[in-house]
Formats: C-alpha cells, structure tokens, sequence
C-alpha cells in the first residue's frame, strides 16, 4: 500500500554514524528501509530513505517525533513526509 | 504510481516548500444551512451554531495532522455557509448582529480563521429581506473578528443593480469608519462582486451555494514563489510560449498538491471533495510574490507596460496546467493581485508604478478583481460607487467574475500607510481621481444585461 511509504529525507553536515543512528531508531520503530540514496550537495550530506511502516505498532506522528528527536541529537534536519505527495506531483 | 524514487524530484518538491512557499492557503469546508430557518432570531442561531460544530469540529484536528504527515503547511482553515441573508430571512425583527456573534463564536469554538457567508445575492435587485440585512453588514463586521461578508451586485445574465452598488459603497464606508481605530479593517473581510462563486474556497468572498451540496471540502493551493523560480531558472532568451510552459507544469505539481491534501481530508472528515481552486494567493512573504513572477517575466515592476499582458498569460496558463492534475476544478481559479498580501505589488504601489488605473485594467484578464486596495478615507461614496460599476462592468461584459475590495481609511491620505497585519499585509493608501461621478450613481435603477446574456 502506497499509505504505508514514507520518504525520510535528511540534511545536515557530513560526519560518522549518521546512517547507523537513523536506521537503529528505525529498526526500534520497526519500520522497513526498503531504499536508500545519498549524495552530497553545495557541501551538505543529503540522504533519503525510503521506507515502509506497515509493521511499525507506532502512529505516523510517534514515528516522525522519534526519527526527527534522532536526528535532533545528530544536529541534522530532517524531513519526514508520506510518499504520496512525491508520487502525486512528479506523476501524471 | 511509481514505486521508486528520484532524488531530484524529492528535493524539488521540499524545495518547493521550504524555500519557495508552496503551501496549501485554505481548507475550506462549504456547508449548507438551509435547514437552518426559523422565525426566532435565537432558534435560527442555535440551530446554526450546532450544524458548524456538527460538522466542523474535526476540520482544524485533522488538517493538522496532514500537515504533518506530508510536511505541507496548511495556512488557514476555513468555513463557508449558505448567506444568511437567506438563511435568516424568515425570522421576524432578527437580530443580524446576535446571529453574526454566533457565527463568530462558533468559527473560535472549532478553530477556524476565518469563515464567509455573512453575505447576500442581489444582482437583479433586493428583498425586503436583503435590504435590512445588508443594513447589518458593517456592525456585523466591526462586532465579530472571524465573520467575512460578501454581496453579489452583478451577473452577466442579470445586469448590474445599481442601487445596490450604491448601498455597497456605504457599507465599505461605513465598516471601515466603525473599525477607524484598526486602520479599517472592517473593508478587508467584506468584498462584492459580479458573477460571484457559489464554490469559492478563498476569504472575503466565500460562501456556500444555495445550489450547493449539504457539504464539501474546497481546496485553494498558493505558490507563487513557486512559479517565479521555475521562470527564473529558464533561459533568459526563452520565447514567452516556453515560459507559459513552464507555468503550466509548475501549476500541475502545485495543483496535485493541493488535490491529494483536499481529498485525504475529505476522506478523514467523511464528506465529499468539493473542488480545488487554482488560483495561485500571494502572502506578504519574501519571495511569494504574484508581482515577482512578473519580474522573472522580464517586466521592472508590476504596473510596468506589458504587465496586462503578462497577467494573462499566467491566469492562463495556470488553468491550463491545474485543470489536468485535479477532476473537480472550481472556485475562482486563476491568478490573485491584492495588492497589500503581496511584497512587489507593495513596493510597486508605493513608487507608484502601480496605480488604481493599471490595476483596473489588469482585474480584465485576473481572476478577481481591485483586491485590498487602500484608499483615502474621505473618498466620496458616490466615487467608491464608481469603481464598483467599473469594475462589475468588466465582468459582466466578458462573463468572469471581478470583485472588489478596498479599505478607505479614515484620517489618512493619499501615500501615508496602512498596517493589517498578518495574511492581509501592508500597503500605502493609492491616490483617486479627484472627479465626480455623483450624478451618474444617483440615478439608481439596473444596468440591462448584455446582449450576449441572451444566448438561449
């Protein structure tokens, strides 16, 4: 189900255990990294996940507020929306 | 719908929000009060009240959680009703202003901003009814902070009823001169207008249809900013054809936007998807700017030669790439000029480019019309009439909606300012012409409809 996907995008200063710290708050959460790209931007480390939620026993809301808390701590800003939006809006 | 996904396009639509101000301007909920008729003043507003909470409580809950799960702001939640012009006719000695507090009291309970149908439809000419209700309107205003008001003057099938202009011209006179004190702002929740929309999402001039559903989820999307750094980011030797291209794909991307986010509510509200309006809403933000898209076009300011005509190919072109992301286009879609919610249009007024006349001739190919506009608050009635006729001509004529919307400001003159605050801006108050149409109004009675009203 396309409601179960999620995009969590992350921005920030390059440093270690940016990938490590996401994807462990995710796997507490229980929720599926099914794809994940990176690059490197005007000097800024942008990475994007994409995720699945459907086994995660947490609210969309619990997810974002423990993702965007993990990222908090890593001084990085993060965004995390429902694919959809992106589906609907580069899609005809 | 693809399953994988491109850097790029994620980036583009965050920048899209983030830095470009593509948000969702209102969620407008349309409800019917037709069932809500009484002949006590109390009896009608309870049972007005009820049917907002009945229906509305959830509206502000759930648009909030859209907006965190898709990370898009929404910026205002609102209520359009059935004019109460119609829902309260039947009361004997209504009290309008008790029925207007209920309104107000009930759009803070459920958490709206704003909500619109303190109005009444006369283009052809008023009731009883009308009369005394419109009599109501600037005490409603200058009473209540949430409560907008609307009067349809106008229509191509039915002409335009000059009596009412003129009464119209005293309300804005008068609403602003009950709220001097807050630079009158009682003119900026009140618009009249010619061939008005029964489904239009967007604030003063929203309200329910009497031919409308028992309710329905309107939608009206804003990015300007959007649109202006899609042009900038073209070759600058790109032929206009190629610039009403680009419009037309930005306007489709803001446009599903503003459709995935008015059905997803709709469902959560368990009522049906009105329409999304395409009209693209400047704010008084930096960079959300309608007259920055006029600068990425090429033009020094907006006022400037050529803005006619750059205007009408974006209300265009807008239309042409919203109408295909979304099955349920309605409302007023096109572009917006008021001038006060937007920085150019500001700055382009106070070095008085932009004057009452272009603005005038540019309200011919907008979708709206002389939109918070402030003028000087010893303007004759008879001459805000004027502008009024002026402006319903235009839309009668060429079968579109115009309206208009200006603040006199009382104890101010030409070129001092005026501070709303919020959504509603800033502007300099513009000069008028100092000539006299007093004679011309007082006739009174209906300008006919066109001939081209009779095409049956």
């Amino acid at each position: 189900m396309s409601e179960d996907k999620i995009i969590v995008t992350i921005t920030g200063k390059d440093k270690t255990g940016i990938v490590a710290k996401i994807a462990t708050t995710m796997a507490e959460l229980k929720v599926n990294i099914e794809d994940i790209k990176q690059t490197i931007m005007q000097d800024y480390f942008v990475m994007m996940m994409l995720c699945n939620i459907s086994d995660s026993m947490e609210s969309f809301s619990t997810i974002k507020d423990k993702l965007t808390e993990s990222a908090g701590s890593l001084n990085m800003t993060i965004w995390v929306q429902r694919k959809e939006i992106f589906d609907r809006m580069h899609t005809i | 719908m693809a399953m994988n996904f491109d850097i790029n396009n994620i980036i583009e639509t965050i920048e899209m929000i983030k830095v470009h101000h593509l948000d969702i301007r209102t969620v407008t909920l349309a409800l019917s009060l037709r069932d809500c008729c009484a002949q006590d003043t109390k009896k009608c507003a309870n049972k007005i009240y009820d049917k907002i909470l009945k229906y509305a409580s959830n509206l502000a809950k759930f648009a909030n959680q859209l907006e965190d799960e898709y990370s898009i702001p929404i910026i205002n939640k609102r209520i359009a009703i059935t004019p109460i012009s119609i829902v309260a006719e039947s009361i004997d000695n209504p009290d309008f202003i008790y029925i207007a507090q209920t309104l107000d009291k009930a759009a803070k309970e459920v958490g709206v901003d704003f909500l619109g149908g303190y109005s009444a439809l006369v283009e052809k000419g008023c009731t009883e009814g009308d009369k005394r209700f419109m009599a109501s309107i600037p005490e409603a205003l200058a009473q209540t902070e949430r409560v907008c008001s609307s009067v349809n003057l106008a229509g191509s099938k039915a002409g335009i009823n000059m009596v009412g202009v003129y009464k119209t011209a005293e309300i804005i006179k008068k609403a602003a001169e009950l709220t001097k004190d807050k630079d009158g702002i009682g003119a900026a929740k009140f618009v009249c207008f010619c061939n008005s929309v029964t489904d239009n999402p967007f604030m003063a001039g929203a309200y329910c249809g009497v031919n409308e559903p028992e309710c329905a989820l309107n939608v009206g999307v804003s990015g300007p900013g959007v649109v202006r750094h899609a042009i900038e980011n073209m070759d600058k030797n790109a032929d206009l054809g190629e610039v009403a291209n680009t419009i037309k794909k930005t306007a489709f991307k803001i446009t599903t936007t503003g459709e995935l986010i008015g059905r997803e509510l709709a469902k959560r509200l368990n009522i049906p998807f009105g329409v999304i309006d395409l009209s693209l809403a400047p704010t008084p933000a930096e960079g959300d700017s309608v007259a920055g898209i006029f600068q990425a076009m090429g033009l020094s300011d907006a006022g400037a030669h050529g803005t006619t005509a750059a205007l009408a190919m974006l209300n265009d072109a807008v239309k042409k790439g919203g109408i295909m992301a979304s099955s349920y286009v309605g409302g007023l879609s096109g572009a917006f000029i008021p001038v006060s919610e937007d920085k150019g249009m500001i700055e382009a007024a106070s070095k008085g480019v932009l004057t009452i006349d272009k603005l005038e001739a540019m309200t011919s190919v907008c979708s709206v019309g002389l939109d918070m506009i402030a003028i000087p608050g010893d303007t004759p009635t008879t001459t805000i009439a004027g502008m009024i006729a002026d402006e319903m001509a235009i839309g009668m004529i060429n079968k579109k909606t115009t309206a208009v919307r200006v603040i006199p400001v009382f104890g101010k003159k030409a070129g001092e300012w005026v501070k709303f605050g919020g959504l509603l801006g800033e502007a300099p108050i513009m000069e008028m012409h100092d000539t006299d149409s007093s004679v011309f109004i007082n006739r009174m009675g209906r300008i006919p409809s066109p001939i081209h009203s009779l095409n049956n």
